[in-house]
C-alpha cells in the first residue's frame, strides 16, 4: 500500500505491506532509528513518539493508520541548526541512563508528561511515566530531569 | 502477522457496510473470524502480533470519532461515546466529580501511551491475559480453540479468575472499566450491520465461559458498540475503584472494587459494588449489595458483604489466594467509600 507519512515535518511517500507498523517504517523504510523496538507488544514504551503532539506506542499503530497524524521521533526535537530540547538538556545533564535504550521513548513520554500537566510532582510523574520502562532502573534521575525540564518548558 | 484486508470507514454507514460484505455464511458464523473493527488497536494488533487473532479484514474505524466519540452528562446521567479514548473520559470534569469511580478505573489502567490510543468500546472488549490463551505454542485453550482443553487448570493460574468459571475455561477478564459500567447499571447502545439500534444491560454484554467460553460476547458478527449509559443516582458521587495490583502501577488488577454507596447517617439506602481482576467476566455482586442495604456500614456489615460476593468462589491452585485477597479488597474499598466527602 502506498502510504504518505508526515515526520518530523517532511512528508515521506513510500509503498509498505499492510502489516508494517508505524515502529518497523520509521526504522526499516525511512532509517529514523532514534525510535527503538524493545518489546514490539506496547509494554515497555521504547516506541514511544508524538502523534499531533500526543504520546503513542509506535510498534501498536499500523503506518497506514498513521497518514493523517504529524508525527514526531526523537530526531525530530534536535538539528543543526536547533539547539536541544529542554528535556534532551536535562536528560544529559541529571545523567537520566546508563545504556540508553529507552532513553528517546523517556524523552518523548516525558515531554508530553509536562504538556499534559501530568508533572506536578515526583509521585505524579512516577505515575504518568510508568509506561516507559528503564531496565538499568535509572528512575530516580529521570524524575529528575523531567522535574528539570518542567521549569524551563513552562517558563518563568 | 497475517496478512489482511484493510479499509478505512469514513463513517457509519460505511463501516457497518464494510463489515457486513465480510460476514461469514450462516452457520459458520462462530467458525470464520469475521472483519475485525479498528480502532485504537492496543489489544487487536498485540493479539495479531502473537498469533492468536487473524482477522482477514481490518476496518479502521477512527474517524467515527466525530460521529461516537463525545462525553456527555445530563441529570438522567452520563453517556460516553465508544469512540472517546480512555485518556479523555478519565480527565473529562463530569466524570470526575460525579462518576469517580469510572475516572479512577481508567486512570489506574494502562499507561498513558496506550490510554491516548484505547477507545473506550475497544477497552470492554479487551480478551483475557491469561498465559495460555496467549501463547499458540499450548495446544490446549478451550478459548483459543474449542474443545482443546484447559491447561490452565492445573498451570500457572495465578492471574485467574475465582469468579464466573467453568470446568472448561477459569480466564479471567482483565479490564478495570468494564466491571465499573457493570456495577453502575450501565447499558451499551449497539448498531446491528444493517443500521438499527439495539441497547442492552451492560452486564448482558459478555457471557460466562459456560461450554463455549471461545464466545466472549453476545455481540453479533458486524456489530458496533456505540455507547455506554450510565444512570445517574445518589450513589455515583460517593463512589470509587480500588486496584490492588503485583506492582504499584501500570499492570493488571490481581483484586479490584467498585463501590458506590448512597448513605444517610452512616446507613445504606443503596449500594453498588463489581469485581475486577479475579472474575471470568465484568462483575456485578448483587449479593454483597443486598448484604448491605439498610445496615450501617462498618467493619462488620462490609465483611458480610465481602463474605457474600465471594461465596461461590471456585480455586484452583496458585489461585487459591485470591478469594480472599478479593474479600479484603471491597472490605476496604467499602470503608474507604463510607469515609469520602461528598
Amino acid at each position: 500500500m502506498d502510504v504518505l507519512l508526515k515526520v518530523n515535518g517532511t512528508e515521506h511517500r513510500l509503498a509498505v505491506d499492510v502489516r508494517t507498523t508505524l515502529l518497523d517504517a520509521l526504522r526499516e523504510r525511512l532509517e529514523l532509528t532514534g525510535t527503538k523496538k524493545g518489546c514490539d507488544l506496547g509494554q515497555c514504551g521504547a516506541c514511544t513518539v508524538l502523534l499531533d503532539g500526543m504520546r503513542v506506542l509506535s510498534c501498536f499503530t499500523l503506518a497506514v493508520a498513521a497518514q493523517e497524524a504529524e508525527i514526531t521521533t526523537i530526531e525530530g526535537l534536535a538539528g543543526e541548526n536547533k539547539p536541544l530540547h529542554p528535556m534532551q538538556k536535562a536528560f544529559l545533564e541529571q545523567d537520566a541512563y546508563q545504556c540508553g535504550y529507552c532513553t528517546p521513548g523517556q524523552i518523548l513520554s516525558a515531554i508530553a508528561c509536562v504538556q499534559e500537566g501530568h508533572a506536578n510532582s515526583a509521585d505524579q510523574i512516577r505515575e504518568y511515566m510508568s509506561g516507559n520502562l528503564c531496565r538499568c532502573a535509572a528512575y530516580p534521575k529521570i524524575v529528575a530531569a523531567v522535574q528539570q525540564a518542567k521549569l524551563l518548558m513552562e517558563g518563568p | 502477522m497475517r496478512p489482511f484486508d484493510y479499509q478505512q470507514a469514513q463513517g457509519t454507514a460505511a463501516a457497518l457496510a464494510l463489515a457486513a460484505q465480510h460476514l461469514a455464511p450462516p452457520g459458520e458464523e462462530r467458525i470464520l473470524a469475521p472483519a475485525q473493527y479498528l480502532a485504537g488497536g492496543t489489544n487487536l494488533l498485540d493479539l495479531m502480533k502473537i498469533g492468536v487473532a487473524h482477522p482477514p479484514a481490518l476496518i479502521n474505524i477512527t474517524a467515527l470519532r466525530q460521529d461516537h466519540g463525545r462525553i456527555e452528562t445530563d441529570a438522567s446521567g452520563l453517556r460516553l461515546g465508544a469512540l472517546a479514548r480512555m485518556a479523555e473520559a478519565a480527565e473529562h470534569p463530569a466524570v470526575l466529580r460525579d462518576y469517580p469511580a469510572i475516572a479512577q478505573s481508567l486512570q489506574l489502567a494502562a499507561s498513558q501511551q496506550l490510554r491516548n490510543m484505547a477507545t473506550l468500546g475497544g477497552n470492554v472488549l479487551q480478551r483475557t491475559r491469561c498465559n495460555y490463551f496467549r501463547d499458540p505454542s499450548w495446544q490446549a485453550c478451550n478459548k483459543r480453540v474449542p474443545g482443546t482443553g484447559c491447561a490452565a487448570m492445573a498451570g500457572v493460574n495465578r492471574r485467574l479468575a475465582v469468579l464466573g468459571v467453568s470446568e472448561h475455561c477459569i480466564a479471567h477478564y482483565p479490564g478495570d472499566f468494564a466491571n465499573v459500567l457493570a456495577a453502575l447499571g450501565a447499558e451499551v447502545e449497539i448498531l446491528s450491520s444493517d443500521g438499527t439500534a439495539r441497547r442492552i444491560a451492560f452486564e448482558e454484554l459478555h457471557r460466562l465461559p459456560g461450554d463455549a467460553p471461545h464466545i466472549d460476547t453476545n455481540l453479533r458478527p458486524g456489530e458496533l458498540i456505540i455507547s455506554f449509559r450510565v444512570p445517574a443516582g445518589p450513589w455515583t458521587r460517593r463512589s470509587l475503584y480500588l486496584k490492588i495490583r503485583d506492582r504499584e502501577s501500570y499492570d493488571f488488577a490481581q483484586a479490584s472494587a467498585v463501590v458506590a454507596l448512597d448513605l444517610q447517617d452512616g446507613v445504606v439506602r443503596e449500594a453498588r459494588v463489581g469485581l475486577g481482576g479475579l472474575v471470568a467476566k465484568p462483575w456485578r455482586s448483587h449479593e454483597a449489595e443486598a448484604a448491605l442495604r439498610g445496615r450501617k456500614l462498618d467493619q462488620a456489615s462490609a465483611q458480610a458483604s465481602a463474605d457474600a460476593a465471594f461465596q461461590g468462589a471456585v480455586t484452583h491452585g496458585e489461585n487459591a489466594f485470591k478469594p480472599e485477597l478479593g474479600r479484603r479488597t471491597l472490605v476496604r474499598a467499602l470503608l474507604q467509600a463510607a469515609a469520602m466527602e461528598t
